[in-house]
């Protein structure tokens, strides 16, 4: 049986190519890297796109954006920023609530590169060793670090926060934060699979919670042709938000609902029978 | 028999109740874990967090420290408009809490842009728009600490700090007085006026010596505080036109017949070496610096 099969996917591979079978992939690291250009090109090139961080920017000395979480937990200290804050928290909110919380995830967040690595040589190295915290600790420690600044009165949660250090580190040039990325990398790749974006993230935990009812959607729409080749749920960095919908486990939409889906679309590269596809949340159509 | 597999083939599997409570357990513990650990890092945070070490300044109209850390989102913002490349953002492993902008004196000072665009920049408030005047900033406070190696305490005339304060005399004053040693000539003591002193750094920057003598320190560590109730005698006095308890009987003062004799106590003078006064017995009231020319006040070169 094995011998039977590895031959017929190294023909569908070889049908679908390197740029098709990475599709996706290529277009969240071109706009992962465009984010992060979009805030070099000043200090490097003299070019000002985007000034700031993700934690609070202005783009083109016109557009306020702030991470909406860390208004929300500088309200939890007590501090009512100034209205640059909140607009931009509020046109940073609306954003993914409409189009997908979790977009944020994979096609924003400069951490994302780093767990996908991780899972990526996990994979390729055959790790399996390690235990995966409950995925519900995010909502927890989500509660947490707004209790922590309320009841600190300070940014508790920005002391660690790897998204927003690892984001300084490289805007800003700075060396400390790749510590701690170091320590995501490591966590990741021998402790606990996906055990960082998918399991502890509170950032993460925010957007999902955003992004339950948002526009973009991934759906199984030709689910008929699966073969149970296991691809999507070895890729998937939230493989169980793809079963109800694949197999239609306690609904009959092919669409991805569950929230903690960061439509990153890696279920689409690599699935050689194209079961996914990416849409909106209102395309029930599967063939 | 058949309502023991039904539901795990079902659209709805329900699970045990067992694995239910498991489930709930080990959230609860994975919870309980994260508040440690959250608050250990509060705990770590608030210790490192409670004060400014002393070479780190904050940048124009920041709020109290404690203020400023519910409210700075650490964007960097301020760091980017600083046209001086003044501003920086703390690392990991810095004195300053990560990602908080701060300015080292010595290294790059606070040029003090009258339109203060790191305040304008800030979103949350963190750098207060309160500010509008640079001078009335208060990033920090120079002292001149080292009054050993400050070449105007030795006597000379460096007069650095005084003349590149951008708040010159009225945050740093020359203070005259008589130069001990030499017993002939004045020092002039650069003095720092807490009420005008903005902390821009200038003086630190600019001070001649390897390790400068005079330094901008945090408010909280370079400044002193009296207790609440302490009312100032002449201060009262002067208020209210004349003493609140009566005027007191002048004692004689005897033995401490010197020229330092008659001398107010808030009136730093250093007395000479060799005391002068079976010399000049008749100068006694008066202040060298005031001393008629021609005394001979022991002074050999």
């Amino acid at each position: 049986m094995a011998t039977s099969t590895i031959p017929v996917e190294t023909l569908q591979t070889a049908r679908r190519g390197f740029l098709a079978r990475n599709r996706w992939l290529l277009l969240r690291r071109a706009s992962q890297l465009l984010v992060l250009l979009a805030f070099l090109a000043g200090p490097w090139f003299g070019v000002w796109i985007a000034k700031g961080n993700l934690s609070s920017s202005l783009t083109l000395g016109v557009l306020p954006l702030t991470d909406p979480l860390l208004v929300l937990q500088t309200l939890a200290t007590g501090h009512l920023p100034y209205s640059s804050a909140l607009i931009g928290a509020a046109i940073v909110l609306v954003f993914y609530l409409l189009f997908g919380g979790r977009l944020f995830c994979s096609w924003v967040c400069p951490v994302n590169v780093v767990t996908d690595a991780a899972a990526w040589s996990r994979r390729r190295l055959g790790i399996k060793t390690g235990r995966v915290p409950d995925a519900d600790t995010r909502l927890w420690l989500l509660g947490g670090i707004l209790v922590a600044a309320a009841v600190t009165g300070t940014l508790v949660w920005e002391w660690v926060n790897p998204v927003s250090l690892l984001h300084r580190a490289i805007i800003f040039g700075m060396g400390g934060g790749f510590f701690v990325i170091a320590g995501i990398f490591i966590y990741d790749l021998l402790m606990a699979s996906r055990g960082w974006c998918g399991h502890l993230c509170p950032m993460g935990a925010f957007y999902g919670l955003l992004g339950k009812k948002s526009l973009v959607r991934i759906s199984a729409a030709n689910r008929k042709a699966c073969d149970d080749c296991m691809d999507c749920f070895a890729v998937c960095p939230e493989p169980q938000v793809i079963r109800p919908a694949l197999k239609k486990v306690g609904q009959e939409s092919p669409l991805i609902l569950a929230s903690d889906c960061t439509s990153c679309g890696r279920c689409i590269d690599v699935c050689d029978k194209q079961v996914f596809k990416m849409t909106h949340r209102f395309d029930q159509r599967s063939e | 028999m058949d309502t023991g597999k039904k539901p795990a083939r079902s659209a709805a599997p329900e699970p045990p109740a067992s694995v239910a409570r498991r489930k709930f357990i080990n959230s609860v513990a994975a919870a309980a874990g994260g508040g440690c650990l959250l608050a250990l890092g509060a705990g770590l945070y608030s210790k490192s967090a409670s004060a400014l070490p002393a070479q780190a300044l904050r940048p124009p109209g920041a709020l109290a420290e404690a203020d400023f850390l519910a409210a700075c989102v650490r964007c960097g913002l301020c760091v980017r408009d600083c046209p001086y490349d003044t501003l920086r953002l703390a690392d990991l492993g810095d004195p300053v809490v990560a990602g908080t902008p701060y300015f080292n004196a010595r290294q790059v000072p606070c040029e003090m842009c009258e339109d203060i665009p790191c305040v304008k920049a800030c979103p949350t408030g963190a750098l207060d728009r309160e500010l509008t005047d640079i001078n009335k900033a208060q990033m920090g406070l120079a002292a001149l600490v080292d009054h050993e190696s400050c070449l105007n305490f030795l006597g000379l005339r460096c007069d650095v700090c005084y003349r590149v304060c951008p708040v010159i005399d009225k945050a740093i004053t020359l203070e005259t007085q008589h130069n001990p040693r030499s017993d002939r000539h004045a020092m002039l003591l650069p003095t720092v006026h807490s009420d005008a002193c903005t902390g821009c750094g200038k003086c630190e920057k600019s001070c001649v010596l390897p390790e400068p003598a005079i330094k901008v320190l945090p408010r909280k560590l370079a400044q002193g505080a009296l207790p609440a109730h302490y009312r100032k005698g002449w201060e009262e006095k002067a208020r209210h036109g004349g003493s609140l308890i009566g005027e007191q009987v002048e004692m004689p003062v005897r033995g401490f017949e010197g020229p330092t004799a008659g001398r107010s106590a808030t009136e730093t003078v250093v007395a000479p070496a060799t005391p002068a006064a079976p010399i000049v017995p008749d100068a006694q009231p008066a202040a060298p610096r005031k001393a008629p020319p021609g005394i001979n006040s022991n002074w050999k070169p």
